[in-house]
C-alpha cells in the first residue's frame, strides 16, 4: 500500500496523448510562447495571506521567527558555504542529500537562503504525495512551502513562476536509513529531477548538508506501528516515540554545515529537447549524486567534532 | 494587459443563428438573455423539455425532449450555425443518478447526432463541461492543464458521466473537422443567483470541513461563465479550455471571507459514510465534492485567458461577492418575483402586430450592463 504511493518525479510524466483517455483525440489549442504564458499567470492579490500553492505568509513567518530561528541559530549553529551559487533571479532546482526522522535539512536550507542570500527568495520543497492524504500534514505542509512532487508542479514552479525548488532525490530512502548508514547516499530515484530541470531549462544546484544525520539518528523501525498509524515509516530515535509526537522535534545539537555547489546549466546540456534522452539523464543524475557524495566526504574529513564542527 | 488584445483570436462573424440547449437550466437561460443583446445574431432558438425559468425577449423556445430526429429537424429548419450545449448536470444533488446519466450521456449523444451529417448547417459547437472531469485525488498536480487526464478512473456516477460526455464530444470533433468544437471546463461556480454545491455549503451556518485537511479550491463567478460561453461562441479557436478565475483559495480562507465558522466535523477516515448521514440531516454535500473537500483542486486557466478573455472576478472576489449577497439576502428575503413561463403571453409579445418593438434589449440580460463583445 505504502509502496504504491511512492513518488518519483518521473512517474507521471506521461503526456495525455500517450496515456489515452477522454479528450485525447481532440486537438488542443496551441500553447503560446513561454513569455506570454508567464504574463498570463494570475496576479498576486495583496490582501491575501496565502498564495495559490496554499503557502501561508503568516504560518511560515511564525515558524520562521520561532522554531526555525532557534534551531538554525542556536541549536544547529548553521554554517553556509557558496550561497552565491544559488541564482538570484531565474528558476533553479536545489538537489540535496536527505536525512533525519523528521528531516531538519529542508527548513535549514530554506532558512539559509533567507538569511544569507543577497536576494532572499522563498524555497519550495517537494514532498511525497503521501502528505497530501494524511490528516494534519495535509493542512500544515502546504502552508510552509511544501508542494507535492508531481512533475507538473515542479515544471510550473521552475519554468513559469521561476522559483527555487528543493528536491531530495533519495526521497524516503534517505530519511528512513539507519544511523549506521549515515552519509551514504541512496539511489537517486529514476533521475526524474534531472528531467524536470531540463524540461524547465532551469539550473541545478547540488547541495550538501552535514549534521542532519547526527541530529536525528534512527536506530530502528517498528513496522507494526507504521501500519497502525498509516505513516510512511515509524522510526525509533533518541526521543521518539518516547516523548510522543513532539519527540520528532527532539533533535540533538549537531553542528550543521550547508554547502551549495556550482550550478549546472541544463541549457548548455541541450535543454528541453534533451529531456527525452534517458541515457543523458541517468548519467547526469549519477554525476550529481557522485558530486554530492564526494563533497560530503570532504566535509566529513575536515570535521573535528560532530557537535562543535 | 495591453499586449493581449493583439493576441485575440480572429473574430468569428459567422455566428448568426444560435441554438441553446437546456434553455430551462440556469446557464441556458442566462446565456440566451446575454445573446439577445447582440444585434448581429439573427435567431436564438432554445430547446428544453421543461419551460424556461428566465424571462426572454426574442429567444424562441421549443419544447422538445432529447430526441435526435426532432432536434435535427429544428437544426436544419432554422439553419443553425452555432450550437451551445449548456445542459450538463454537474451536481449530483440536482438530479437522480438515472436522470443525470440520461441527460449527460444520452442527451449529449443525441444532440451531437443532431449536428452530424455532411449537409448539416452547424459550424460551431460549444460544450459546457466541468472541472469535475479531473476529479480530486491525492496524487493530482496542483494545477491541471487541459491536456491532462485524471490519474485514476472516476468513482462517482456523475464524474463517469462527465468523462463519457466529453469523450463523445471529442469523438464528434474528430469526425467533423470542419465543425469548430470547443469544450469549456468550468470550475466550481459561485454567485448570487446560481445554485451550486459550494453556494449551498457556504450558506450553512457552519461550513463542514474534513478534520485535518484544508483543501485548495478554485472558483469562477457566474457572470464570467456566461461571458466565457459567449466568448467561445464568437472568438475562440476549437479545443478544450479550463474556465476558472485567477487565484486558488484554501477552504479555511474561503470560510473566513464569508465570515462563517469552520466546522471540521467530517472524519478523515470514513468521510463518505459521514457525509451520507449528514446528507440525511440536511447538510447536503454531493459525493463528487467529498474528495474535493479532502484533496482540493486547482486548474491552469491561462489557455483561455490567452484567447483574449478577461475575467471580471478573481476567485477571492467571487467569494466576497457571494458573501455580500448573503448578507443582503437576509434583508431582501421574499421581495423578488418569480418568473413563470406563459406560452400565450410569450407568443403574443413575440408575434402580435400590436406589440411595438422600439427598444430592443430593454429587458436586459447579463450583457445589458456592459459593452457587447466584439463587432
Amino acid at each position: 500500500m505504502a509502496d504504491e504511493k511512492r513518488t518519483s518525479l518521473a512517474d507521471h510524466a506521461v503526456p495525455a496523448e500517450e496515456a489515452g483517455g477522454a479528450g485525447a483525440g481532440q486537438q488542443l489549442p496551441e500553447r503560446r510562447p513561454a513569455e506570454v504564458m508567464r504574463e498570463l499567470l494570475p496576479a498576486i492579490e495583496p490582501d491575501r495571506r496565502l498564495n495559490d500553492w496554499g503557502r501561508s505568509e503568516r504560518v511560515e513567518g511564525f515558524m520562521d521567527a520561532t522554531l526555525v530561528e532557534f534551531f538554525y541559530r542556536y541549536w544547529f549553529r548553521t554554517e553556509v558555504e557558496g550561497i552565491d551559487n544559488v541564482p538570484s533571479e531565474s528558476g533553479a532546482l536545489l538537489v540535496s542529500n536527505h536525512a533525519g526522522a523528521l528531516p531538519p535539512d529542508a527548513p535549514m536550507i530554506a532558512k539559509a537562503i533567507r538569511e544569507e542570500h543577497p536576494n532572499p527568495r522563498p524555497l519550495y520543497l517537494t514532498v511525497e504525495h503521501f502528505f497530501k492524504g494524511y490528516p494534519g500534514f495535509s493542512m500544515l505542509i502546504p502552508k510552509v512551502g511544501g508542494v507535492a512532487a508531481h512533475p507538473a508542479n515542479v515544471h510550473r514552479l521552475l519554468y513559469d513562476e521561476r522559483q527555487l525548488v528543493l528536491v531530495f532525490p533519495e526521497g524516503r530512502k534517505g530519511t528512513e536509513k539507519l544511523y549506521r548508514d549515515r552519509y551514504r547516499l541512496r539511489r537517486f530515484g529514476r533521475g526524474g529531477f534531472v528531467e524536470a530541470a531540463m524540461r524547465a531549462e532551469a539550473q541545478i544546484v547540488p547541495t550538501c548538508v552535514v549534521g542532519a544525520e547526527e541530529s536525528a539518528p534512527i536506530f530502528g523501525h517498528v513496522d507494526v506501528l507504521r501500519k497502525l498509524t498509516g505513516l510512511i515509516y515509524f522510526p525509533i530515535t533518541p526521543t521518539f516515540p518516547w516523548l510522543g509526537p513532539f519527540g520528532m522535534l527532539g533533535y540533538l545539537p549537531a553542528k550543521f554545515k550547508i554547502r551549495f555547489l556550482e550550478p549546472i546549466d541544463t541549457v548548455e546540456l541541450g535543454g528541453a529537447e534533451a529531456a527525452e534522452d534517458k541515457a543523458l539523464i541517468q548519467t547526469l543524475s549519477q554525476e550529481i549524486r557522485a558530486l554530492i557524495q564526494e563533497n560530503l566526504h570532504e566535509m566529513l574529513a575536515k570535521r573535528k567534532s560532530v557537535w562543535l564542527g | 494587459m495591453a499586449r493581449l488584445t493583439s493576441l485575440e483570436a480572429p473574430r468569428d462573424t459567422e455566428t448568426r443563428r444560435v441554438l441553446v440547449t437546456g434553455l430551462a437550466t440556469y446557464w441556458g437561460g442566462r446565456l440566451a438573455q446575454a445573446l439577445e443583446s447582440f444585434e448581429q445574431i439573427d435567431a436564438i432558438i432554445g430547446v428544453d423539455s421543461v419551460d424556461p425559468t428566465r424571462e426572454l425577449e426574442r429567444t424562441e423556445y421549443v419544447r422538445v425532449t432529447n430526441q435526435h430526429s426532432l432536434l435535427e429537424r429544428i437544426v436544419r429548419a432554422a439553419e443553425i450555425d452555432t450550437v451551445i450545449d449548456t445542459r450538463l448536470v454537474v451536481n449530483s444533488l440536482m438530479a437522480s443518478p438515472r436522470v443525470a446519466h440520461e441527460n449527460n450521456v444520452i442527451g449529449t449523444m443525441n444532440i451531437l447526432a443532431a449536428c452530424t451529417g455532411s449537409d448539416s448547417p452547424v459550424r460551431k459547437f460549444v460544450f459546457k463541461s466541468s472541472t469535475h472531469y479531473y476529479g480530486a485525488e491525492q496524487d493530482d498536480p496542483a494545477f491541471f492543464t487541459e491536456e491532462m487526464t485524471r490519474p485514476h478512473p472516476p468513482h462517482t456516477g456523475l464524474e463517469r458521466d462527465i468523462v463519457e460526455a466529453e469523450q463523445a464530444v471529442s469523438e464528434y470533433a474528430q469526425r467533423n473537422p470542419d465543425v469548430a468544437t470547443t469544450i469549456l471546463r468550468c470550475a466550481n461556480v459561485l454567485g448570487p443567483d446560481v445554485d451550486t454545491a459550494f453556494t449551498r455549503m457556504l450558506q450553512l451556518p457552519m461550513v463542514p470541513m474534513v478534520l485535518g485537511f484544508d483543501p485548495r479550491i478554485q472558483f469562477v463567478h457566474e457572470d464570467d461563465v456566461v461571458h466565457a460561453l459567449e466568448h467561445a461562441a464568437f472568438h475562440v479557436a476549437p479545443g478544450i479550455y479550463n474556465v476558472a478565475a485567477d487565484g486558488v483559495l484554501a477552504l479555511s480562507e474561503v470560510i473566513d471571507l464569508v465570515g462563517k465558522v469552520a466546522a471540521p466535523v467530517l472524519p478523515p477516515w470514513g468521510t463518505g459514510i459521514a457525509t451520507g448521514s449528514l446528507r440525511r440531516l440536511g447538510f447536503r454535500i454531493p459525493v463528487e465534492v467529498v474528495n474535493q473537500l479532502r484533496f482540493g483542486r486547482g486548474v491552469d486557466n491561462r489557455l483561455f485567458k490567452g484567447t483574449g478573455f478577461e475575467y471580471g472576478y478573481t476567485s477571492r472576489e467571487a467569494v466576497m461577492k457571494l458573501s455580500e449577497h448573503m448578507r443582503l439576502a437576509q434583508v431582501m428575503r421574499g421581495t423578488e418575483q418569480e418568473y413563470t413561463y406563459e406560452r400565450e403571453v410569450e407568443e403574443f409579445l413575440r408575434w402580435s402586430p400590436n406589440v411595438r418593438r422600439e427598444h430592443p434589449g430593454e429587458r436586459g440580460g447579463v450583457a445589458a450592463d456592459r459593452e457587447p463583445l466584439g463587432f
